[in-house]
This record gives C-alpha cells, sequence and structure tokens, in this order.
C-alpha cells in the first residue's frame, strides 16, 4: 500500500474517531435527556421519595445537594483563595514550596472515595459531627481545596506584574495590594472555575456516602429555623443528596418506578451541571470581552 | 489652602499608626493558615487511613501477604479469609483496559483538534469532550447499568456485568484527561519539526507517526497514567456495573469486583474497629498507596518531556 | 544646597551579575535630574533602587546607603510602604489600574488615611489639574481608565503618584511607549512639576534629558561615568565615553 492510502485512511480513522465521541456525548446526552425529562415535573421535583410504591419524588434530595453546594462554597472559597494567594504571592520558591506543591498535588489525586472514608473517621466519628451536612461539606472542601488553590494561583499568575508595580510605588501594603488590585483582575478566572468547581461538588456521590448518609430525615419544609432536627436548614442531619439518591435507588431501589425516578433524577443531575458548564464559560466569555473591550 | 492641611494632618496621623503593619500580618497569617490546613488535613488523612489500615496486621494479625496475594473473600464466617487479591485484580485490569480503549481515541481526538481541523476542533470538540468530564459518575453508572449492561447481556454469554462494562464505562470517563493533554502536547510541537518531516515528502500520517507520537511520547504516557489513576480511584460507576462477586472472573463478561466498589458496598455494614472492618481500611490504604505511585510515575514522566 | 536623596556607594546585583557598581549620586531638591546611558547600562535598575522597588525581585541584592534626610532607605528595617508614599514612581509602560480614572487616583490617598469624599473629590480634582488632565477627564472620571489613550493614561499615572504628595518622583522612561505629541505633554508636565518635586528620570532619549533635566548623570556598564550640570555635561564633557556617547558614537 502506498504512503498515500495510509495517509488516506489513517485520516479517515481519526476523523471517524472525532465523530464518534461527539455521538457518545450526543448519545449519553441524548439518552438521559429522552428518558428522564419525560419523568420530570413538579410533583417530582418538590415531593418526597416513597421507598415502596410508586410516584416517588426527589424534592428533598434536590434541596439538599443545593444546600449542601452553598454549605461547601462558603467554607471552600475563602480557603481555598487563600491558600491560593499564599502558593503565589507569600511562597518563596524554596524546597518547602515545591514540597507543598506536591502534597497538594497528591491531594488532587486521591480518589474521591477515600475523602469520604477521612471523613467518617474523623468527621463523623471523631469529631462526633455524624452523618451530617456538615460533615459532607467538610468533605466536599477537602475534596475540592486543590482545585480552588489551583484555580486562585492562575487566575493571580495572568495578573500584569505592572499592576503590583503600581500598586507597590504608590506605597500601598502588599495585602492590600492583592486584595483590591490583583484579586479583581483574577475574579473571571476565579469565578469561572469556581462555577466549574460547583459542577463537580453538585454531582460529587462517593465522597458523601460516609459523610453527609445516605438518608435524610422527614423534613418540614415550613420549619426554616436551623437548629430544629426536623428543619431542612439544620446543617446536622443527615442528607441524601441528589447523586447519592441515583446511586442509592440503582442499587437498592425497591419502588416499582426506581429506573424511571433514576432517569428523572439523572436528567435533573445533568442538566444542572450543564447549566454549571455553560454558565461558566459564558461568564468567562464575558467577563473576558468586557474586561478587553475597555483596554 | 486650609483643606490642604487637613489634608497633611490626616496623612501623618495615618503614618504614626502605621496600621498597614499589622494589616501585612493578617494577610501573611490568613493565607498562612490556609495553607497550613490544607497541608496538615493532608497528612492526617495519610496518617489516619495508614494507621486504621495497617490495624488489620498488628491488631488483628492478619498475614499482610495473605490479603494481598489471596484469593477468597470471606469475611463473616467463623475462621474467616480476607483475600484481597480479586479486588486487586479487579481495579488494575477495569483500569488498564479503559486506558487501552481510551488512549487511542483521545490520540486521535487530540490529532483531529491539533492537525486537522483546528476551527471545530477548538470549537467544538473540546468542549463536547470537556463537558464529558463534568458528566457526574453516578450518571455513568446508571447509563452503563441501563444500556451497556443490557447490550453485553444480549452480545455476549454471561450477565453482562463484568470488568468489560466497568472498563467501557471507565474508558468515556478518562476520555477528557487523555485528550486534553495530548492535545496540549500536541499544541507545543515546534512548527519546524512538522516541516522538516513533510520537506522530506512524509506524509500527514507518516509525519504524525514517526516525528510527532515519539517526540509526545512521554506526555502522551503522563496522559494515559493520569486516566489509569483516575480510573484506579473512581468507586460508584464501576460498582454500579461490575457485579461485586469477590472472585477472579474467568471471562471480560464475569461478575467481579475492584478495591473501591468492595469498599462502598461494605463499609457500611461493617462494625468500626471490627476485623471486617478494619480489613477495608487496608483496601484504602492499598488505593491510597497505588495514588502516591501514580503520583511519582507522573513526576517522572513530566520530568522526561522532551520539549 | 539641601539634598532631597543621596545615594552612597551604591551596588545591585542580580543574582551573580553584578548591575550597579559604587553609584554614589545626589538629588537636590525641586529639580530634574536625568540618568542617561545605552540600554543595559544599570540605570533603570539604579532608579528601582531608589525606592526598593527591587524588592520584587527575589534574586536581587542591593547593598550601599541611600540617604532621604536622616533615613537609610536601604536599611532592613525601613517600613517600604511608608516609604513608597514619599517616593512616589512613574514607569516605562503607562500602568493604570483596572478601575476609573476618579479611582485610579483616590485609590492611593484613600489607603493613606483620606476618608472624607469632599477631601477626595478635591483631591482628585487637584492632582488631574496638575497632571493637565483634568479638560478631557472631567466628565468621565467615574469611567474606565482604560479607554483613555496611551499618553493620557501616562499623565493619569504621574497625576496618581503627585495625589500622595511625594517628596520625590522618580520616572522610569516615562514617555518612550508614547507618540511625540504625548510625549511633548509628559515633558511640559515634569517641568512644572518640579516646582514642587524632585525628579529623577531615566531616558534614553539624550535631548529629552537636554531639554527637561537641571542636571544628567551618565551611566556606562552600570558606573557613573560622568555627573554634572546638563548644560555642562551636554555641550562640554569631561570624560570621553560621554562625549563619544552624546556624539552618537555608540549606544
Amino acid at each position: 500500500m502506498s504512503a498515500r492510502t495510509v495517509d488516506k485512511i489513517a485520516t479517515g480513522i481519526i476523523m471517524a474517531v472525532a465523530g464518534f465521541i461527539v455521538l457518545i456525548l450526543l448519545g449519553l446526552l441524548g439518552y438521559i435527556l429522552i428518558r428522564g425529562v419525560g419523568h420530570i415535573s413538579w410533583h417530582f421535583l418538590t415531593s418526597a421519595p416513597e421507598s415502596i410504591r410508586a410516584g416517588g419524588g426527589i424534592g428533598p434530595q434536590l434541596f439538599n445537594s443545593v444546600f449542601l453546594l452553598v454549605l461547601t462554597l462558603i467554607i471552600t472559597v475563602p480557603l481555598g483563595i487563600g491558600a491560593g494567594i499564599y502558593m503565589s504571592e507569600y511562597a518563596k520558591p524554596n524546597r518547602m514550596t515545591s514540597f507543598i506543591r506536591l502534597v497538594v498535588e497528591v491531594l488532587s489525586s486521591f480518589p474521591s472515595i477515600i475523602v469520604g472514608l477521612f471523613g467518617l473517621l474523623i468527621l463523623v466519628n471523631k469529631f462526633g459531627f455524624g452523618f451530617s451536612l456538615f460533615s459532607g461539606a467538610l468533605a466536599l472542601t477537602i475534596f475540592n481545596l486543590p482545585l480552588m488553590v489551583r484555580i486562585t494561583e492562575q487566575g493571580l499568575r495572568g495578573v500584569p506584574l505592572q499592576q503590583k508595580e503600581a500598586s507597590f510605588a504608590l506605597g500601598i501594603s502588599k495585602w492590600k495590594t492583592i486584595r483590591s488590585v490583583l484579586l479583581p483582575i483574577a475574579t473571571p478566572v476565579i469565578l469561572s472555575g469556581t462555577i466549574l468547581a460547583a459542577g463537580r461538588i453538585f454531582g460529587e456521590a462517593a465522597a458523601l456516602l460516609f459523610t453527609a448518609g445516605m438518608s435524610s430525615p422527614r423534613l418540614d419544609f415550613t420549619d426554616w429555623n436551623p437548629f430544629d432536627a426536623r428543619s431542612p436548614l439544620n446543617p446536622f442531619r443527615p442528607a441524601e443528596t441528589l447523586a447519592v439518591h441515583i446511586w442509592k435507588i440503582n442499587s437498592e431501589g425497591l419502588a416499582p418506578d426506581a429506573t424511571q425516578i433514576a432517569a428523572g433524577a439523572s436528567a435533573v443531575l445533568i442538566i444542572m451541571v450543564l447549566v454549571f458548564n455553560l454558565g461558566a464559560r459564558a461568564l468567562g466569555r464575558y467577563m473576558h470581552n468586557k474586561f478587553t473591550a475597555a483596554k | 489652602m486650609e483643606r490642604s492641611v487637613n489634608m497633611e494632618r490626616s496623612y501623618n496621623k495615618r503614618q504614626e499608626a502605621k496600621p498597614h503593619i499589622a494589616e501585612e500580618w493578617v494577610g501573611k497569617i490568613y493565607t498562612l493558615i490556609c495553607i497550613a490546613f490544607l497541608v496538615i488535613t493532608i497528612f492526617s488523612m495519610v496518617y489516619f487511613v495508614a494507621s486504621k489500615g495497617l490495624s488489620t496486621f498488628i491488631v488483628n494479625g492478619v498475614n499482610a501477604f495473605d490479603l494481598l496475594t489471596g484469593l477468597k473473600w470471606n469475611p463473616d464466617i467463623d475462621v474467616p479469609s480476607f483475600g484481597a487479591l480479586p479486588f486487586i485484580f479487579g481495579s488494575f485490569s477495569t483500569s488498564i483496559l479503559a486506558a487501552i480503549i481510551a488512549a487511542p481515541l483521545g490520540f486521535c481526538a487530540a490529532v483531529f483538534i491539533v492537525e486537522l481541523a483546528p476551527k471545530f476542533g477548538r470549537t467544538f470538540l473540546q468542549p463536547v469532550i470537556e463537558l464529558l468530564a463534568g458528566i457526574p459518575s453516578v450518571v455513568y453508572g446508571f447509563v452503563g447499568l441501563s444500556v451497556i449492561v443490557p447490550l453485553f447481556r444480549d452480545l455476549f454469554p454471561g450477565q453482562g456485568i463484568g470488568i468489560a462494562a466497568g472498563a467501557l464505562v471507565l474508558s468515556v470517563m478518562i476520555l477528557p484527561t487523555i485528550t486534553t493533554i495530548a492535545t496540549d502536547a500536541l499544541s507545543e510541537l515546534p512548527a519546524g519539526l512538522k516541516e522538516g518531516s513533510y520537506a522530506l515528502g512524509a506524509t500527514r500520517w507518516q509525519t504524525i507517526y514517526r516525528v510527532v507520537l515519539p517526540t509526545t511520547m512521554p506526555q502522551q504516557m503522563t496522559g494515559i497514567v493520569l486516566g489509569i489513576a483516575r480510573a484506579f480511584g473512581e468507586a460508584l460507576a464501576v460498582q454500579m456495573v461490575i457485579g461485586n462477586a469477590p472472585h477472579i472472573p474467568h471471562s471480560l463478561f464475569e461478575s467481579t469486583s475492584t478495591l473501591t466498589s468492595a469498599i462502598t458496598l461494605s463499609m457500611g455494614n461493617t462494625a468500626m474497629g471490627s476485623v471486617q472492618n478494619n480489613v477495608l481500611w487496608s483496601l484504602a490504604l492499598i488505593l491510597m498507596l497505588m495514588t502516591f505511585v501514580f503520583v511519582f510515575v507522573i513526576r517522572f514522566l513530566e520530568g522526561r518531556k522532551k520539549l | 544646597m539641601q539634598h532631597a536623596l543621596s545615594a552612597k556607594k551604591l551596588n545591585v546585583y542580580y543574582g551573580e551579575k553584578h548591575a550597579v557598581h559604587d553609584v554614589s549620586l545626589d538629588f537636590a531638591e525641586k529639580q530634574v535630574t536625568a540618568l542617561i546611558g545605552p540600554s543595559g547600562c544599570g540605570k533603570s535598575t539604579f532608579l528601582r533602587s531608589l525606592n526598593r522597588m527591587n524588592d520584587l525581585i527575589p534574586s536581587c541584592r542591593v547593598t550601599g546607603d541611600i540617604m532621604m534626610k536622616e533615613h537609610n532607605i536601604n536599611d532592613r528595617e525601613t517600613d517600604v510602604v511608608a516609604l513608597r508614599k514619599k517616593i512616589g514612581m512613574v514607569f516605562q509602560r503607562p500602568n493604570p489600574f483596572h478601575k476609573s480614572i476618579y479611582e485610579n487616583i483616590a485609590f492611593g490617598p484613600r489607603y493613606h488615611g483620606m476618608k472624607k469624599k469632599a477631601d477626595l473629590d478635591n483631591l482628585v480634582e487637584q492632582s488631574l489639574r496638575k497632571a493637565a488632565l483634568w479638560d478631557e477627564t472631567k466628565d468621565r472620571l467615574h469611567k474606565s481608565a482604560f479607554a483613555l489613550s496611551g499618553g493620557q493614561q501616562q499623565r493619569l499615572c504621574i497625576a496618581r503618584s503627585v495625589a500622595l504628595r511625594p517628596d520625590i518622583i522618580l520616572m522610569d522612561e516615562p514617555s518612550s511607549a508614547l507618540d511625540p505629541i504625548s510625549t511633548s505633554r509628559i515633558e511640559e508636565l515634569i517641568t512644572e512639576l518640579k516646582e514642587e518635586f524632585c525628579i529623577v528620570i531615566v531616558t534614553h532619549n539624550m535631548h529629552q534629558a537636554a531639554r527637561i533635566s537641571d542636571k544628567t548623570a551618565f551611566f556606562l556598564s552600570g558606573r557613573v561615568v560622568e555627573y554634572d550640570e546638563t548644560d555642562k555635561l551636554f555641550l562640554d564633557p569631561s570624560q570621553k565615553e560621554t562625549s563619544d556617547y552624546i556624539s552618537g558614537r555608540f549606544g
């Protein structure tokens, strides 16, 4: 076979593979949406699940997922940005710093189930937070910190050195410079990174099985006092999230419509993740345009 | 004029107090606490998982060698046996098989994005692949369970569950990692390298095969190892499609288990501190040690980057 | 004559590289001093040492004394934040903050303790007037500073320094990135500002040095070859290297 024929065949194969990958994604999304969207209704999104009978919803799970995401971000963002600032602005280029870098890299490659187990051992048992939203939020924080640190570092490194010099030359302290000059410029990168991380948090299940728990108490959605056991806002109650719920009904669901519920719940999850992804993209593009247009 | 005197005064007052020195400390201490929290967490994680995992051998007297090589997993009988080799085998076989499926696909996608159709590739294919990375693993598990498993059940002997189904699901999950790194590697290549090959009359494929692939090999390997690492640690998607029988299967379509699936399934059903529970922590310890191995292999490969 | 700033036996090292050798220079109040020389001669490095800007570069080491009145700027104990308030700096490329025109000027003074809006409004106007920028910007004070032209941005940066009422303003080739018209406006501005401030300006444009400065120092390979009244240095240099350089034989 001549080299030219081989080249043509190879090109054809590569094209086919690219098409195939697009088909996989379309197939995945299409399958879940087509199977699941039909099952989504107001009733499905707001009512409690049924264990044996058909017709259960995912209301509490959806609420738990959103609430857990908010809690996690409240803890993760200040910690992650702080650590990212340290790595990019304060850490001196020495062995200690490269060691910290290695350690953070290791954490970012830990399987999420390990983080969940650590949460079970330390947060749930040793610190006595029990299976609770709070334990879950802390476990997700550990899981997401390396990503947050990387995003912050990336954002800060993108700020031109001239901005820092301009601020220092006015006798502005380093900390004020970071807060008022560098961080605002790094915000678009940090924000779109955070939204992507939020999508990851929303879909995470393995780290939550043994921290936020696999059950939800009967919630009273009229009781908004966070200290009541039945209040949805109580951070120290167990909370099964949407992702955990999908896993659970697939492995031990008894309701006759378990598959439909799993499909519906998956569709909701996918739609949320898509919203986060496209949102991060759109926001990044918008801020980038605004930024460059002003120049 | 009076106003500027006021200004002088307000400047001077500030200067005497020197509040910025305290402020600098606030920044330094705050960021230091954040990074310290991160580092301490990681160390305690390693410490606690390791001490729990080792207590199987120290407290319960299980032989470590038996655990690593034993074929029988039967924790609940009077004389329990803890052979974790089926799980170790399951984890390695699914993740390596997943990489074998995903690596060529990822490489082709990268070639498509960088060499064949950069415009379409960058604006369409790349975002599509990144979206794949955003899909939650339980959704992959669900699709695997409701599409791939029934399909395999019809096509092949057996129940459809097993290593093949697990590896297939994992391969889609790790495809974004492999593709992203391969794409970066290809686009970093200096233009002269390819032009030199074209100038000698080589076709595009010959150039890719003889020049591009060998030069970017270390990075391609980095992507593949990262993919294997991710597949190795993935828990729920695999657990949902692999069947969870604790033995080494005779075919790719027979129920088996991985380290993660065994932990996921049994952790909730065993009492903290019992040998049945501790042995699960030993599995977690193996997972953690493998993470270290992967990180060091990746560091080694990155050090060998040819560009 | 009162010196606003004097450097004594200043040496600057970048890692192994010895960039500035034993430079001793005095800068008089209310005068413009120009530092000239071929690129890489150490003039910018020297300038950046005067307000400790070189602290930003980890490998950089500065020895010797820089005296401002009785304080040694190059002392480890010196409070660089307070110091930089007294010694302003304008950079080669205009670098306004990603903020409004108003905020670009008010940011520094507000940080240094001026909280009242009336005071700030007043100061912003004064500073913009001093930088001859008020008429062009008074209607869009709250628009982004990046909407200004390069020359306007650079004058904004000068106004930003002036707003802090420093004793000394350092300028590192402030017009090298600008067109001729903007350049001449900056030069006019410098001539006006020297009524109030001590100005040290690095320039590789000899004509600029001759036009605006009172004294000139000629740098070559990290050393000061000659330092004198500008007229004297350009018309009757005492060193051969100086006359070679100003007559365009190298550099």
